[in-house]
């Protein structure tokens, strides 16, 4: 016990408080999904997560979700710097825009994406006509995944941000540097924890996604089929264990980020700490 | 706030306007336009059929006990992981997010297979009449895994900036932990509050994948509000389903204003005790 | 210390039965109020044909045996329905694309092995067959499953691994290819290649493909259930039409009593009056009203217009039943894997 620390009051109330509710809201739905399906043994675990199709959905999940946690950071930053640095006509409904896509259930964003960029709709006669087909390709996945990760690094830079000591950048800045510089020097540094965060939140939620993508995907096998719906495959089959062979192997990797992540901004704040 | 905006301001503004319009604001523009496709009045016998009525009860009641109960369990493990230090944070922590990490579509079966007809807890469910996978409970169990870091993740940014040196002093003078919650640490998180019970609202009001899989879609017994979209669209009542759809975008929108006026009035409040 | 761990406990155990009770309570008390409940569970695109029919059973029941029963429906793809069942969704009722899903839910025992005998006709009371839905005019002058693999034909059908009804339009161009190529599997898989190659969009269920195609203008020829098919041109005649393969498979969407939830709700007599009704001359109307052929030959040659007459071979006299089938062409590594396997 590091009784020291413990000086204030309350620690066994929350301390139980948080474990009782992990326990019945997580834990135990967990332990019986593991429970389940640690029937299947290793050889068919291994078996169904390397199996060529599997892999090649992985590779689709994994790397349209990174793509829209890549261009979620560069805009949600943007956007986070926008609404807090400046001052502009219809910032507050701009501020108040950005939650909505977690309001949007996902369907209907996977149905109203898919109507704005199939062949005969706005966006995608456009998308079209240049030769891009938007909808029921690997570009209309990353565009709703995307739209449902546009609220996680708004909303985990713009606390942050708020808080920024101004007297630092105007330093920088009264030093000569270019605003760039000061960006780049003295602002970026202070906000790269909480831009991996919301990115890495963006990505583990873009991973998972289902809802909105089967609809805009057209899940042909090697070119647009993402894992989640493979799992849905192998349910439809009645093989539970396979499907949560793949289940696994997603929840694994999204769990290491999540605890790359926690690790990272422990160091940082032990070293600012130091 | 810059009183001189120059022109790499305004083209920023510029930019992030534009991503969110056509990332955003397009999609529930076509929302709106379909729901309205068919007039007025096909709009209002879409939002008052009974069906959707009573679908609308169901999300608000999953919504506003997950809301609750995440609210509780967010602020009993934000203080336990800001104000004390113990063995196996980083981890524990982890776990919060982990919800983040897992599709929703697998949360879902979690539930399926806890209390489902393939648990072994199911013959004592059973003999109880206790139905929780598609009846309600599911539907509002589902809601709470998926939403529960929310609040959580809001609020361990503010507490933990905030330190635990006012918190301490309390001590010393003897106030019991809750009556340092009340008066020196809940002041210094509503905004944290405000914002997580938004975002946590919102959220849950569209969820869908998981919800998807623990609901037996059971028209006025077990269908959400996302549910009777799908339910709607699959019936090639496109206009209906984006009506309905519409109404939810509403809910998140007054949501969002509610929060913005509370906001608003009380710092109005402040600035004029200053 | 241990005294407020137990009230922390105590404080976490109150929230969740809150949860708990406040919706049990609120679902037990609907019951007693409206009387027995009825639950179908269905696949997708019966959705029309049980809103109709429910109505009039009830009526027919409530003014037969005086007792008010509400009739639910939930609709869904088949192989996910049939899943829900299995993991407790408490159906009294199951009326699904494919017998292979009732089969699956007899496997725990909560239908009876021998579902299939209990009612006329392989507990099928209408049946449905494979179509193609094309562009009005058939611009891509499509009228044989031949025309599927031509290069430039653009093909939408569901996903045969997610949806039961993308089976049956699996199994329709594997005969078709059967009997062109005189039951050699390598070509016949090869034709199967090349159709799966001119897939533009495979949606993961019945519903989803037809929108892909009516709504989004996806594709050039619809893979589709007749009814879907025939619904489509009742909505927009001057857009679509309908085109018969010369050989098609005889869709048999199965019906069935779950015997372990009709006998624990005590609702047997309901389920048996309700499945007998799909036979009767009523019931067979509301299923030929709603692009199902009928089993009933009086009510079959009555709306026989509304329906293309082509070749039709069946599960049992083509592929050995569905199980075989399932196993052969569905399953892990089946056909359906080998032609996508690189």
């Amino acid at each position: 016990m590091v009784a020291a620390k413990k000086v204030i009051p309350g620690f066994s109330f929350t301390f139980g408080v948080t474990c009782f509710y992990l326990s019945l809201i997580l834990f135990l739905p967990l332990a019986a999904f593991l429970l389940y399906s640690s029937g299947m043994g290793w050889e068919k675990f291994l078996g169904v997560v390397t199996d060529y199709r599997v892999f090649h959905a992985y590779g689709i999940s994994f790397g349209t979700a990174l793509a829209a946690a890549l261009i979620n950071a560069v805009f949600g930053l943007l956007l986070a710097w926008v609404l807090v640095r400046y001052d502009f006509p219809g910032k507050r409904i701009l501020d108040g825009l950005v939650d909505l896509p977690f309001a949007l259930p996902t369907a209907v964003a996977g149905i109203a994406l898919t109507t704005l960029y199939a062949e005969n709709g706005w966006l995608g006669s456009f998308f079209y006509g240049i030769g891009i087909p938007s909808a029921f390709s690997v570009f209309g996945i990353t565009i709703a995944l995307i739209f449902v990760g546009i609220p996680f690094v708004p909303r985990s830079v713009q606390p942050v941000l708020r808080d920024l000591d101004r007297e630092l950048e105007e330093a920088a800045m009264m030093l000569g540097a270019s605003p760039w510089l000061t960006f780049r020097q003295v602002i970026l540094p202070e906000l790269l924890s909480p831009l991996l965060s919301g990115t890495a939140l963006a990505f583990a939620r873009g991973i998972g996604e289902y809802g909105s993508v089967v609809f805009i995907a057209g899940n042909l096998p090697y070119e647009t089929e993402i894992a989640p719906l493979l799992i849905m495959a192998k349910l439809e089959e009645f093989d539970y264990q396979a499907a949560a062979a793949i289940a696994i192997v997603m929840m694994a990797l999204s769990f290491a980020i999540l605890l790359m992540l926690h690790g990272y901004q422990r160091y940082r704040m032990h070293k600012q700490g130091v | 706030m810059q009183k001189k905006q120059g022109i790499l301001a305004w083209s920023l503004i510029g930019l992030a306007v534009l991503f969110l319009v056509v990332m955003l604001v397009l999609p529930l523009i076509l929302v709106a336009s379909e729901a309205l496709a068919k007039g007025f009045a096909a709009y209002e016998r879409a939002i008052t059929e009974p069906f959707a009525v009573k679908a609308l009860y169901l999300t608000l009641e999953a919504t506003v006990l997950a809301v609750v109960c995440n609210t509780l369990f967010g602020l009993a493990s934000a203080w336990l992981l800001t104000k004390y230090a113990f063995r196996g944070k980083s981890l524990l922590s982890a776990c919060i997010d982990l919800p983040f990490a897992i599709s929703p579509v697998v949360a879902g079966l979690f539930f399926v297979m806890l209390f489902g007809r393939i648990s072994p807890l199911y013959p004592y469910l059973r003999a109880e009449h206790i139905a929780i996978v598609f009846a309600v409970p599911g539907i509002i169990l589902a809601t709470i895994f998926v939403t529960f870091p929310f609040i959580t993740r809001e609020f361990v940014p503010v507490m933990e900036a905030q330190g635990t040196s006012e918190e301490e002093a309390a001590t010393t003078f003897g106030a019991s932990g809750w009556q340092i919650f009340r008066y020196v640490t809940l002041p210094n998180i509503k905004w944290a509050l405000l914002y997580g019970i938004t975002l946590c609202t919102a959220r849950a009001m569209g969820e869908f994948g998981a919800v998807s899989v623990v609901s037996g879609h059971v028209r006025g017994k077990t269908n959400t509000l996302p549910l009777h979209i799908e339910i709607l669209y699959n019936e090639y009542n496109f206009t209906a389903a984006f009506a309905v759809a519409s109404i939810l975008v509403l809910m998140a929108i007054v949501i969002l204003i509610l929060r913005n006026l509370i906001e608003w009035r009380a710092k109005r409040g402040t600035q004029h005790a200053h | 210390m241990k005294k407020k761990s137990i009230l922390a406990a105590a404080a976490g155990l109150l929230i969740l039965a809150g949860v708990f009770t406040g919706c049990g309570g609120g679902t037990a008390a609907s019951d007693s109020a409206d009387g027995k409940e009825f639950l179908n569970v269905s696949y997708d695109p019966t959705r029309e044909l049980y809103q109709e029919f429910n109505e009039k059973f009830a009526q027919k029941w409530e003014s037969d045996t005086g007792e008010h029963v509400t009739f639910s429906q939930s609709h869904g793809g088949s192989g996910k329905q049939a899943r829900s069942v299995r993991e407790g969704l408490e159906a009294d009722v199951v009326t699904l694309a494919l017998a292979y899903d009732v089969d699956e839910i007899a496997q725990t025992g909560l239908i009876n092995k021998d579902w299939m005998q209990k009612f006329p006709n392989n507990s099928a009371p209408y049946t449905s067959t494979i179509v193609f839905l094309v562009r009005k005019g058939n611009p891509k002058n499509i009228h044989d499953w031949d025309d599927l693999v031509r290069d430039g034909v653009q093909v939408v059908t569901p996903n045969p691994k997610t949806s039961g009804g993308a089976r049956w339009n699996y199994l329709a161009a594997w005969a078709y290819a059967s009997e062109k190529y005189h039951g050699d599997t390598d070509q016949i898989k090869g034709f199967i290649q090349k159709l799966f190659q001119n897939v533009v969009a495979l949606d993961s269920g019945a519903r989803g493909a037809t929108t892909s195609f009516v709504q989004r203008g996806q594709g050039d020829v619809l893979i589709a259930w007749e009814n879907e098919a025939l619904l489509s041109v009742k909505d927009a005649p001057d857009q679509y039409e309908i085109v018969a393969p010369s050989i098609s498979i005889l869709a048999e969407p199965s019906v069935a009593i779950v015997d372990e939830v009709v006998d624990q709700k005590g609702t047997r007599k309901v389920a048996e009056a309700y499945i007998q009704y799909l036979y009767s001359k009523e019931g067979q109307e509301i299923a030929a009203k709603n692009f199902y052929r009928p089993r009933d030959e009086e009510i079959a040659a009555k709306y026989a217009g509304q329906f293309p007459s082509l070749k039709l071979v069946t599960i049992d006299g083509a592929f050995g039943g569905w199980t075989k089938a399932q196993k052969e062409h569905f399953a892990d590594g089946g056909t359906f894997d080998q032609i996508y396997q690189k």
